[in-house]
């Protein structure tokens, strides 16, 4: 692999021409965006386009008297108004979920969260759009919401879902894995046992960019053009298909430039729905755009586990067993973004980094009065959840001990022979070196003397925490023996076309939502190939031009369509070297490739470059007999495992004991992704996952009052860090392959925002050990912390 | 309906206006400068911030009609044909983006804060761009290119000022 310095005083002036394959190199997105070129959803603009707006439930748990729309239908502006009930003639009132449950289009029966759609109107601006929600009138007939999840199985709690055949209860799935006996046993024999709990509250993923669509059918042919903001845009299509009944060959999904996505844009939302049916209904191309407000309080939100943990171990430092109890808060319509065999994703990736005798996760997964989601907001399907279990219970059992949670971990850890690693809940880790990866943390910020300061900052009456947080992650979904998405499985197309001229164009299965894409699949394709990077393309987001893939999220673009990039270059030059070798009259074993050209063993000086083998394979002149003119191909990769990147994570934290302030003074993260195909792209995922990390451990909560009025619905309430509260981020990297992958890569994506957690609130709890405190539930905002460091209950969540 | 006179990237529009419409919706919904998009409807992202009359303002918060006789500048109008506004460079050498939706704003946002500051400390400039957010890049990158930008600004109006280091290892 092309070495290259990955962090040059200066840019490359010429960035496009090289380097050619893996390293540094600046960006073919940029030009567009900085020049506010980009095509966002919002940007589209059709002849004819109408506006939608949707009217949403104001209240948690109410059945629906009345709705009156005809005040509405009278604005003069106004094209349409659709309610539930003139959805459910059309038979689109329900639609599918990716977990197999059924969610509301429009409300017909009941509303069953705040923010809940109830009924659209299409106007011919988005202000008069607007104006005439406001004229329909709805009766609501309020029930009990269900709220606290820790009661929504009391068998006196109201039914949520009671348009469910039979059912009485608020319950949605019970789900385990690891041995139970085995674990308990363990525990039972165990010289030390902490029990701590643990929640994870529920956060949102809140994209700079909202959701929304543009459809367009047209009415001659039957064929629907939908923009929207999807990650998965093919998955989607074929969604469509079922919900609506369009033939698939008719729909034309295209994601445009999107502005983040963060798994906010993996499900399908009520939205694009009532965007299609309105588009048919006025036989105009209608644009939905939700508000800020509307995003947070109605798409996926994100975690909302509420966790016992337990972990047991020798008295001198050996973990010997973890065991979970977790509830699962779902909100009104089970809509978790999952493999259809992973209801809890892969949460089953609690027992971390470490080598344990025994395991065991008992989950429960409820309904509340809240909007659907659970899987989003780079958890790589709940492994933030699962990280943050276990990265806490060994600090509480280094707390316990008496121990440095650096060299609990240390103690503990997998070693590099051990890999392939099966955890003791059924995950194959590839490959991890894991040592090395936190000594190098602990090197670049000064482990020993941060502990010493803090001992003497401590003398002062000071309150500085130090947290680490050491990961496993488990990204590139999946292994389509095991792992679909409503029967859709997990594996990712890449097809690559060289033009006569050597130019190339990729196209790829998978959705960038600004994670690069069209710099590092034209880098990887240059590397397997010889062609600069300037001189391909890389296509994404619009199925009638990309091979059919599940699109981007949980990390796995590198590991499944970035696998698929590396090998279908390498099958364009399998035939290229037939062709060079009818070019250079050899045979195909006596030729020798030496990156961008085909030459003859030990003569360098008879040589063809790809460039000429693709003017040859579209041009005159016979090809080597059974050899098709053309240079082109098309794979579709089924991974053969996940990918598991870790990382080792430090932060320093200061506490303000006035106002119970906490500051993020520094953070130190050290990933090993496996192969860096750009470390450019790398370090600025990372900076954005670290982020999210401060964001979810100090600011972010979704919260809701008893009545279930949704307390974090704009960025009034829904505090996101600003520049202000985030450090100068450091980063450093180790390299360990993986064993399975064709270039060896590993996902990074998510890494940061599923290890950055841990690590912030280890380091709070930390700064607050004077207070004799073990644990303290994110966010750790000021009151929180303020009450903690009083032994006062927290404010419940 | 009141008829507003507004000079936008350099060329002057008269419109008419509905008294409520946004300053940010004329420029994307009537002039079609959909480079300047919106994140938020309390004012908190900072996306849609441009210049009016030389001062960055977020476009969500402002009334069109306020914006009559005003010449108004966004990053549609920040290079002159294919040479890019040292910004721009910046944000682009220093990957201080990534998605993009934040990136219009942001830019604008750091040109302003320089004519406070030309030669912002990563402290001023963090304090600056408070008002802009970002989901992505984490800030570092960013405020790296706005120290990096600010420094290319000043040596364009003073060549004889040295270089100075500004990315930290």
């Amino acid at each position: 692999m092309t070495a290259i310095d990955q962090h040059p005083a200066a840019a490359f002036e010429d960035n496009d021409q090289k380097p050619v394959g893996h390293g540094r190199m600046l960006r073919k997105e940029d030009p567009r965006f900085i020049r506010g070129k980009g095509r966002f959803c919002d940007d589209v603009q059709l002849p004819g386009m109408l506006h939608l707006a949707i009217l949403r439930s104001p209240v948690a748990h109410a059945r629906i008297v009345s709705i009156d729309t005809s005040a509405a239908e009278a604005h003069p502006k106004v094209k349409a108004v659709v309610t539930g009930a003139a959805l459910a003639e059309m038979g689109l009132a329900w639609m599918p979920t990716l977990s197999g449950d059924v969610q509301a289009v429009l409300a017909t029966d009941k509303v069953r969260f705040q923010g809940q759609e109830v009924a659209f109107v299409v106007a011919e601006d988005r202000y008069a759009a607007r104006d005439a929600l406001e004229l329909i009138d709805v009766e609501y007939d309020l029930l009990e919401p269900v709220i606290d999840v820790r009661r929504a199985l009391d068998p006196s709690a109201p039914v949520i879902r009671d348009d469910l055949d039979g059912k009485r209860n608020n319950h949605v799935f019970d789900w385990e894995t690891g041995d139970e006996a085995a674990t308990e046993a363990v525990f039972a024999a165990a010289d030390v046992a902490v029990t701590q709990d643990i929640v994870y509250p529920r956060v949102h993923p809140a994209p700079m960019e909202t959701c929304g669509s543009v459809a367009d059918y047209d009415r001659i042919d039957g064929r629907l053009t939908l923009w929207s903001t999807t990650q998965a845009p093919h998955a989607h299509r074929t969604l469509y298909a079922i919900v609506a009944g369009l033939p698939e060959h008719k729909i034309r999904v295209i994601s445009p430039d999107l502005g983040g996505g963060f798994g906010g844009k993996v499900p399908i939302y009520p939205g694009y729905v009532c965007s299609i049916v309105a588009s048919i209904v006025t036989g105009k191309p209608v644009k939905w755009m939700e508000d800020r407000s509307e995003n947070l309080i109605s798409t996926g939100f994100a975690r909302d586990y509420i966790m016992r943990g337990e972990i047991a171990a020798t008295r001198d430092g050996r973990i010997l067993a973890v065991r979970t109890n977790v509830l699962a808060d779902h909100g009104a319509f089970n809509g978790v973004a999952a493999p259809v065999k992973y209801p809890a994703g892969f949460f089953g990736v609690f027992t971390g980094s470490y080598d344990l005798e025994a395991a065991y996760c008992k989950m429960t997964a409820v309904y509340t009065n809240k909007a659907p989601g659970g899987v989003a907001y780079a958890c790589s399907f709940r492994i933030t959840e699962a990280v943050y279990l276990i990265e806490r219970l060994v600090d509480c059992l280094a707390y316990e001990l008496k121990m440095d949670p650096f060299e609990l971990r240390i103690k503990n850890f997998i070693q590099p022979e051990q890999f392939p690693y099966k955890t003791k809940t059924g995950w194959v880790y590839d490959s991890g070196n894991y040592e090395p990866t936190m000594r190098k943390a602990m090197e670049i910020a000064g482990y020993d003397e941060l502990r010493a300061e803090q001992v003497e900052r401590r003398a002062r009456g000071e309150l500085m925490g130090i947290g680490i947080s050491f990961f496993t992650e488990a990204v590139g979904a999946g292994p389509r023996k095991d792992m679909d998405i409503l029967g859709l499985g997990m594996a990712d197309g890449c097809e690559l076309r060289v033009h006569p001229t050597g130019k190339a164009v990729v196209r790829l299965s998978v959705q960038s939502q600004g994670q690069g894409h069209e710099t590092t699949f034209a880098q990887i394709v240059a590397e397997e190939i010889g062609i600069p990077p300037a001189d391909i393309d890389v296509v994404h987001g619009d199925t009638d031009q990309t091979p059919f893939g599940l699109g981007t999220y949980g990390s796995r673009s590198t590991p499944v369509s970035g696998a698929a990039a590396a090998l279908v270059a390498r099958k364009v030059r399998d035939k290229a070297r037939l062709i060079a070798s009818g070019m250079l009259e050899v045979s195909v074993a006596d030729l020798e490739w030496q990156k961008g050209s085909f030459h003859v063993k030990g003569d360098p000086s008879k040589s063809v470059t790809i460039q000429d083998i693709a003017m040859r394979a579209h041009g005159a002149g016979d090809l080597p007999e059974g050899v098709e003119g053309g240079l082109e191909a098309q794979i579709c990769y089924n991974p053969e495992n996940l990918t598991y990147p870790h990382g080792a994570y430090i932060c320093v934290v200061d506490i303000d004991p006035g106002t119970a302030q906490v500051k993020v003074r520094r953070f130190i993260a050290v990933d090993d992704c496996g192969t860096r195909i750009n470390p450019m792209i790398i370090e600025g995922q990372v900076h954005g996952g670290l982020t999210d990390g401060v964001g979810m451990a100090l600011m972010e909560m979704i919260a809701f009052d008893e009545d279930g009025n949704c307390l974090g619905g704009s960025l009034m309430d829904y505090l996101i860090p600003t520049s202000l509260e985030v450090p100068d981020w450091e980063t450093g990297f180790t390299v360990t392959p993986s064993p399975h992958h064709p270039i060896g890569a590993k996902g990074v994506g998510e890494s940061a925002t599923v290890g950055s957690p841990p690590a912030i609130v280890n380091a709070v709890v930390d700064a607050l050990k004077p207070f004799g405190i073990r644990h303290a539930d994110m966010p750790l905002t000021p009151s929180r912390v303020w009450d903690a460091m009083r032994g006062a209950p927290q404010p419940p969540i | 309906m009141p008829r507003i006179t507004v000079t936008v990237d350099g060329i002057t529009y008269q419109e008419d206006v509905e008294p409520r419409l946004l300053l940010v919706h004329l420029l994307r919904d009537r002039l079609g400068k959909t480079g300047t998009p919106i994140g938020c409807d309390t004012g908190n992202c900072g996306a849609c911030t441009v210049m009016l009359d030389g001062m960055s303002v977020k476009s969500c918060s402002v009334l069109a009609v306020q914006a009559d006789g005003n010449d108004v500048v966004t990053i549609e109008g920040l290079a002159h044909g294919n040479e890019w506004h040292p910004m721009q460079k910046a944000f682009h050498e220093e990957h201080a983006l990534q998605c993009g939706y934040c990136t219009p704003g942001m830019i604008m946002a750091a040109i302003d804060l320089l004519r406070d500051d030309p030669d912002p400390s990563e402290e001023t400039v963090r304090e600056g761009l408070e008002g802009n957010l970002c989901r992505c890049t984490g800030y570092c990158n960013i405020v790296r290119a706005v120290r990096r930008g600010a420094r290319e600004m000043s040596q364009r109006s003073m060549p004889e000022q040295t270089e100075q280091e500004v990315r930290t290892p």
